[in-house]
């Protein structure tokens, strides 16, 4: 994705660029932070951190048991099915929101910055926004013509702390057979 | 780094190598840390279609699970006192079963704030076959001695 040339754009839909800056899909999540998933995560990359496995050492460094900061876009993914469900349940909507209106039907994730905040705790309800910060004019990628867009996810706590917020790089593009 | 203590950043210096880390990459592996982080996309957990839709030769490491990777490696490296500020970084090329990811970290900077928060910037990356996968930067609060402590830092105090 490193060789981008100029290509003769067309111009960003309006309706994509009301979308910069306006928060949106505020959402909830969908259960109270809990150990099970934080000895999932520890069990997955075999994490023997004491923060997360003996209750005395985080009592002792942070006032009580929390999840891993890298833990945090994880709160925020849907469950895969619920009651009533019709269609799969996506998390970043805003990323498929720009899919569509910029009728790029391809699309990566080429960077994720994360900036942590007050460490998520046991039993919090976290409370996640999405804000697009930027959309790029077209540009011709190795696959294909595309636009990058930035989409911060704020996170806050119940208390109205901030938590944290990740701000995910997009590739939105067409194969190049699908161009003409 | 033992449980009991942490590292401070008067044991650190710019250029420092941290301990590689190697771990040998099975599906479970992959599939462990999709579902541990709630990623439920079938390129992470459904080889025929990893092959098929997304034309690579196997189930790959989610992005998610790479940062939580990430953490455990640095923070093996700082002790439990050791507290994320900052982490980004971009996936080049998959890690796929039978691979050998290797972790691998250079301090590359260190900086004390206005509010005397100690960090520690790292560059770190994930190899497999000495060839770099996913590249990153963590920048990590560490104590300034045994008696400091950044999970105790809120607000104007925490500033990543």
């Amino acid at each position: 994705m490193s060789e981008l040339t100029a290509t003769p754009d067309e111009p960003l839909p309006q309706v994509v660029r009301d979308l910069i800056g306006k928060p949106m899909y505020e959402e909830r999540t969908e259960f109270p932070i809990e150990m099970g998933y934080v000895y999932n995560t520890c069990a997955a990359t075999q994490n023997g951190n004491p923060l997360f496995w003996d209750a005395q050492v985080a009592a002792e460094l942070t006032g009580g048991q929390i999840a891993p900061p890298s833990m945090l876009s994880v709160w925020m993914r849907p469950h895969h099915w619920t009651p009533g469900a019709t269609a799969e349940r996506t998390p970043l909507k805003t990323h498929f929101d720009l899919k569509e209106l910029c009728r790029l039907p391809e699309a990566i994730v080429t960077g994720i910055e994360t900036v942590f905040g007050e460490p998520v705790r046991m039993g919090d309800v976290l409370t996640m926004r999405q804000i697009v910060r930027s959309v790029s004019p077209l540009k011709q990628t190795r696959l294909g013509i595309g636009r990058f867009w930035s989409i911060d996810v704020e996170t806050v706590n119940q208390r109205g702390e901030w938590v944290g917020t990740e701000t995910y790089t997009c590739l939105g593009y067409r194969r190049p057979e699908a161009q003409s | 780094m033992s449980a009991s203590r942490s590292r401070t950043t008067q044991e650190v210096q710019v250029g420092q190598e941290l301990p590689p880390l190697t771990h040998p990459v099975t599906a479970t592996t992959v599939v462990l840390g999709a579902l541990a982080s709630r990623d439920w996309r079938p390129m992470h957990h459904d080889k025929d279609f990893a092959v098929n839709r997304n034309g690579v030769r196997d189930i790959f490491i989610n992005t998610p699970n790479n940062a939580a990777w990430f953490e455990r490696y640095v923070t093996d490296w700082s002790g439990p006192k050791g507290r994320l500020g900052r982490m980004n970084f971009k996936m080049k090329t998959p890690v796929f079963p039978g691979d050998d990811m290797t972790f691998s970290g250079r301090v590359a900077g260190t900086a004390v704030d206005a509010a005397g928060c100690h960090w520690v910037d790292l560059e770190v990356a994930v190899s497999v076959a000495g060839k770099a996968h996913t590249e990153g930067r963590i920048r990590i609060a560490l104590p300034a001695d045994d008696s400091d402590n950044p999970w105790r830092r809120k607000g104007a105090d925490w500033k990543p």
